[in-house]
Formats: structure tokens, C-alpha cells, sequence
């Protein structure tokens, strides 16, 4: 968040005004009878730090895939087998394809992580939903990644 | 308004939900998209059968709806890095999130023909 504070003897505008008022909200460190204890760990900290880092560099990685995909050359007409055998002969668009799977695929299951905490209520619900998410992103990473790396062009 | 919710309206919290509902939905078609990529291990004929599909008209149409989704999220995303760590990013919230909108509609009419010239041309002729 802004560092910025409004000091009334050189600022008169404030952060907040009638369509934008301050929210009400419980200081976010707040110890309850459900969360007595208070954590252990930054793990949350390095989360947030995460999503921000992996977002820039995804930006540039994924834009970048869709144009060569989807805008240049043609667009989606030129897609096909010979087309990633063409590109994976290269190692600079395997790494950058590994690289853009396992920042995409982390960055958006921390997102749906968050997603799920924030809407299934239910202990119980949150536990088997983050599961499933964790075991179908496991799964999607190692499958991904055993592409890049086993790919054969001369499979047939 | 109910009392305490954090649901304010306005821009900043309908970029919020823009942002949730984009997220959500780009990492559907991701991994939708790792399991089709992963038919290259299976065979050249299954690969292109696959990625045809991803050349009729109506995924042709979801394709240019996938790169506003993304577009949006990658802009927005920059803006919500401005908020986090610009000191004057919270007080310029609303115009970056039109600059953001402003970028976006300039974007995606640039993508139109390129994105979609598979189903024009199919449809309409060369």
C-alpha cells in the first residue's frame, strides 16, 4: 500500500472523499477464538511479493506467446505439429516456454488459492478444493515441463 | 451499503472483480491448454487434430475473448503493481485503471483482424 499520509499543513486533499470513503475493516493481524495463533511464517508476504514479481515477467513472456501464436504470421491457421517442432528445435523458446508454464502455473494457482479462501466458507470445503488445486497444478507443471523436455520431432 | 462490507463499487472494486474473473478464467484455459500441447508426446496426427478444433469459428471467437481476458489482467495487473508500490498509486487508481481501459479497446481492435482472420477468411473468402 501507498506510504503516502495527508499532513494537513501542506495537503488539504484527502485519500478519501464521499465516492471513495475509507473502508471499516478489522486490523488484518487480529487474533480470534478460530485463529488464536498468530503465524509463523511470511509465507503470505513472499505470496503477495510472488504474485507481483512472476506478474511482470509474465506479461512479457505471454504477450509475447500470443502474438507469435495468435497475431502474427497468419494467426491460429498456422498452428501445428511441424509449427512446435520449428520452434522447440530452438532452446531459447523451450526455456522460454518452461519457464513461462511454471511462473503461469504457480502465479495462477496462488491466485485461485486466494479465490477459494476467500469464497468456500466451509473448513471442509476450502481443505478439498485447495487439494484438488494443488494436485491438479502438480500435475500440470510435471506434465508440462516432461513435454518440453521429451519432445521428439521425429516421433513418427 | 451494508455496514463493514468492503464491496465499495466503482472503479476499484469492479477492476478487483474484472481482475478475479479474468484470473480465474485464464487459468482454466491453461490447463486446458498444457493438457493439449501434451498430445505432441502422443502423435503428430493427434496434436493437429486437437489444434483444429482451435481453428472453427466459435474457438476462433473464444480466442479473441481469451486475449481480452489476458490483455486485461496483464494491464490491470501493472496498475495494481503501480498501486502497491508508486506512492502516488492509490490516489491515481481511477485514471490508471482508464488508461488501462483506454489501452485495452486500442489493443483489442488491433487484434481483431489478426486474431480472428482464420475465421474471416474461412468464412468470407480471401
Amino acid at each position: 500500500m501507498s506510504a503516502e499520509t495527508t499532513t494537513p499543513a501542506t495537503e488539504t486533499v484527502s485519500l478519501y472523499d464521499v465516492d471513495n470513503p475509507a473502508p471499516v475493516i478489522a486490523p488484518p493481524r487480529a487474533r480470534t477464538k478460530k485463529t488464536p495463533k498468530s503465524t509463523r511464517t511470511n509465507f503470505e508476504l513472499y505470496g503477495w511479493l510472488f504474485m507481483r514479481l512472476s506478474g511482470v515477467v509474465l506479461v512479457v513472456l505471454v504477450l509475447g506467446h500470443l502474438l507469435i501464436q495468435l497475431v502474427l504470421d497468419g494467426g491460429v491457421s498456422k498452428i501445428g505439429f511441424a509449427f512446435v517442432a520449428g520452434r522447440w528445435a530452438s532452446p531459447f523458446w523451450q526455456a522460454w516456454d518452461l519457464v513461462m508454464l511454471w511462473l503461469a502455473m504457480l502465479h495462477g494457482a496462488n491466485g485461485l488459492r486466494t479465490v477459494i479462501n476467500d469464497y468456500a466458507e466451509r473448513p471442509k470445503t476450502r481443505f478439498w478444493l485447495k487439494n484438488l488445486l494443488y494436485a491438479a497444478t502438480v500435475f500440470t507443471v510435471l506434465l508440462g515441463t516432461l513435454v518440453i523436455f521429451t519432445f521428439d520431432p521425429n516421433i513418427r | 451499503m451494508p455496514a463493514g462490507t468492503l464491496y465499495r463499487g466503482r472503479e476499484g472494486m469492479w477492476s478487483w472483480v474484472a481482475h478475479r474473473v479474468t484470473g480465474v478464467l485464464i487459468f482454466f484455459f491453461l490447463f486446458v491448454h498444457v493438457l493439449d500441447t501434451a498430445l505432441v508426446r502422443v502423435s503428430p496426427e493427434a496434436y493437429d487434430e486437437v489444434v483444429a478444433t482451435y481453428k472453427t469459428p466459435l474457438v476462433n471467437v473464444m480466442e479473441y475473448g481469451l486475449v481480452a481476458a489476458i490483455l486485461f489482467h496483464a494491464l490491470n495487473g501493472l496498475r495494481v503493481i503501480a498501486v502497491d508500490f508508486w506512492s502516488k498509486g492509490a490516489r491515481y487508481q481511477k485514471q490508471m485503471l482508464w488508461s488501462v481501459v483506454t489501452i485495452w479497446l486500442v489493443l483489442m481492435a488491433g487484434a481483431f483482424y489478426p486474431v480472428l482472420q482464420h475465421t474471416l477468411r474461412t468464412l468470407f473468402g480471401s
